[in-house]
């Protein structure tokens, strides 16, 4: 079982390296989706070294919690999680959409124990994620089910198939998280096509819903603590992020969404993020 | 040729039943043996049969309503947590209207999904061209890691479940609402990707799947009379298609027709084309639905007149006769 860590100042740390790692990843790719991996970088941090009971060096342990990632795009933040906490070697990381790697463009469940589903196609994840809980549930198991999506996928009527699902069979043991960042393709979600009151909408379709802000590290894990406690519905954290977070010439920018940073922008970013690393070692534990 | 145990008399069916009645009968039969099967449904479990495996094990069975997409994420999601997951709907809905979650959530993680459509085809008659699933086999063959399979009769389709269930990967089975003559038996054998050959001949080659195979079998005997000798194969698995047999009934015939209620672009004409073009370039003629939509009427109606009835599969081999080189 992974040890967890319950301490925010060393979440804050795990939670800069990531960026660090998917900024690097990028560049060395050459190709990929900044904005909304950067955001998350605070939300993958919390999961995969405080919320989720899972065993990095045996992925397959059938009692572990399932991370259902929806919009596979963001996918390096994914792949920086699952490398920090000791599923893959962190060098394999640059190795990011290569030919060869095990780390595809957008994740492929037979690539490495730990990626839970493909993804790509936008829509698809939380009926995965209803499909597993509803197992958990019947089979009276204690693992949960994480799913981990975007707000601009919410456009896909598929979403709305399997929250109608998920409240019919009251599953309290699915968490999914929607990465509120307010940007996709074509622009601000708003106006591409208006998502809000996004909050209201999963609470007439029977849903918990909390809304958090997704870099507040603590605030976000009691968010999933209360999704726990409350067992008759499933619940949704919307986690406000700003896309590119902590990058000070890619916060907001819908620009970032999928082009990345160049070797100067790079070095640029990982200079700010490093200093951002000092002022947290100075933090009190 | 090997012994294929068909009724004694082709010609006199003792039963006419529905090939989804085979399916949910596999469904049923299996689910008792095996904890692990679940069945996911699209509000037509009625329809398709697995209102029997509901019934049964109403603990492993998930009703989403009428949602196609969200079935295929849901059959993946159970599937991946060690489940063999069957879903069921008619096949113009699914594979129809699920194509991309079959490809990804299903396909691509290698899923282990059994994917039922029923209603396939031309047969299912009154309700038009909407609901007539013609291009079923083009949009599931063409996907890696798939199988797809359209069984001839109840039988067949009761052991191409089993074996689907048997089998660990995603597996499409297409079938019939038309109850149609039950010609096969428990003797005759079924493997994936092994074409069974029921009618031996030196003259043409009839392929098809399906509610075709007896219709062309009941062809093959009037074409003898009028001293045409012909092969009929029943290839029940699409995808991998079976090379070989296709191979070498092109050799001992010289002529290949190939029959379906599917369009000519992309269903099982299209597979054993792609065979011969290949391995052994063969006259050919591939009869199925000519690109267009059709329209309401009864389901043996249309058969004949889109000329996939017996007497319609006859007058196309004849015509393809003057192609024999």
């Amino acid at each position: 079982m992974f040890k967890k860590i319950n301490n925010v100042k060393q979440l804050k740390l795990k939670a800069n390296e990531i960026r660090q790692d998917v900024v690097r990843m990028l560049n060395a790719a050459g190709s990929g989706h900044p904005a909304g991996a950067i955001g998350l970088a605070d939300v993958y941090a919390a999961l995969y070294f405080n919320v989720l009971y899972h065993d990095p060096k045996n992925p397959c342990w059938p009692e572990r919690d399932r991370i259902v990632l929806s919009n596979g795009h963001v996918c390096p933040v994914l792949y920086s999680a699952l490398a920090n906490t000791g599923y893959f070697p962190k060098d394999e990381l640059l190795t990011l959409r290569k030919l060869g790697s095990r780390l595809q463009g957008h994740p492929h469940k037979g690539a490495m124990p730990g990626i839970e589903n493909s993804s790509g196609p936008l829509g698809h994840g939380l009926s995965i994620a209803v499909g597993m809980a509803i197992v958990s549930k019947r089979e009276r198991k204690k693992w949960r089910v994480y799913c981990l999506m975007s707000d601009g996928e919410l456009d896909e009527g598929q979403c709305w198939e399997a929250a109608m699902l998920a409240a019919k069979h009251r599953l309290g043991n699915l968490t999914a998280v929607i990465d509120r960042n307010n940007i996709q393709i074509d622009g601000h979600t708003e106006e591409v096509m208006p998502l809000e009151p996004l909050a209201d909408k999963f609470k007439s379709f029977g849903w918990n819903v909390i809304n958090v802000d997704g870099h507040n590290i603590k605030k976000f894990i009691d968010a999933c603590e209360e999704s726990k406690a409350v067992y008759e519905r499933p619940t949704v954290i919307i986690a406000h992020t700003v896309p590119g977070k902590a990058i000070s010439f890619m916060e907001f920018l819908t620009e970032w969404h999928g082009k990345p940073p160049n070797d100067e922008q790079a070095a640029d970013a990982i200079k700010e993020l490093e200093k951002q690393r000092e002022m947290i070692e100075e933090e009190d534990e | 040729m090997k012994e294929m145990h068909l009724i004694e008399n082709i010609l006199e069916p003792a039963e006419k039943k529905a090939s989804r009645e085979g399916v949910g009968n596999a469904l049923v039969e299996e689910g008792e043996k095996n904890e692990n099967i679940w069945a996911v449904s699209a509000d037509v479990a009625e329809s398709t049969r697995v209102q029997k495996f509901n019934e049964k094990f109403p603990k492993r069975f998930v009703q989403v309503g009428v949602a196609e997409q969200n079935m295929a994420g849901v059959a993946a999601g159970i599937s991946s947590v060690g489940k063999i997951a069957v879903m069921s709907a008619y096949a113009v809905f699914s594979p129809g209207r699920n194509w991309d979650q079959i490809r990804v959530s299903i396909c691509y993680n290698n899923s282990n999904v059994k994917m039922h459509g029923s209603h396939s085809g031309l047969n299912v008659g009154p309700d038009g061209a909407s609901h007539q699933a013609l291009e079923d086999i083009a949009i599931t063959r063409v996907l890696p890691n798939m199988i797809v399979i359209s069984p001839a009769d109840r039988i067949e389709a009761n052991k191409a479940m089993k074996a689907a269930l048997a089998h660990n990967g995603p597996v499409y089975i297409r079938t019939s609402r038309e109850k149609t003559p039950t010609f096969t038996t428990d003797k005759t054998p079924f493997e994936i990707g092994k074409a069974n050959v029921y009618r031996d001949g030196k003259d043409v080659t009839i392929i098809a799947h399906g509610l075709q195979v007896y219709q062309s079998l009941l062809a093959a005997e009037e074409l003898a009379k009028e001293g045409i000798d012909a092969a009929v194969i029943d290839c029940h698995t699409i995808k991998p298609i079976d090379k070989e047999t296709i191979i070498e009934y092109a050799k001992k015939t010289g002529l290949v027709v190939t029959a379906e209620e599917h369009q000519v672009n992309g269903g099982l004409g299209s597979a054993v084309a792609e065979v011969l073009a290949e391995r052994y370039p063969t006259p050919i003629k591939i009869h199925g639905i000519y690109d267009r939509f059709c329209e309401s009427g009864g389901g043996w109606e249309l058969l004949k007149k889109y000329k996939l009835d017996a007497t319609g599969i006859k007058e196309i081999v004849k015509e393809a006769m003057g192609m024999k080189k």
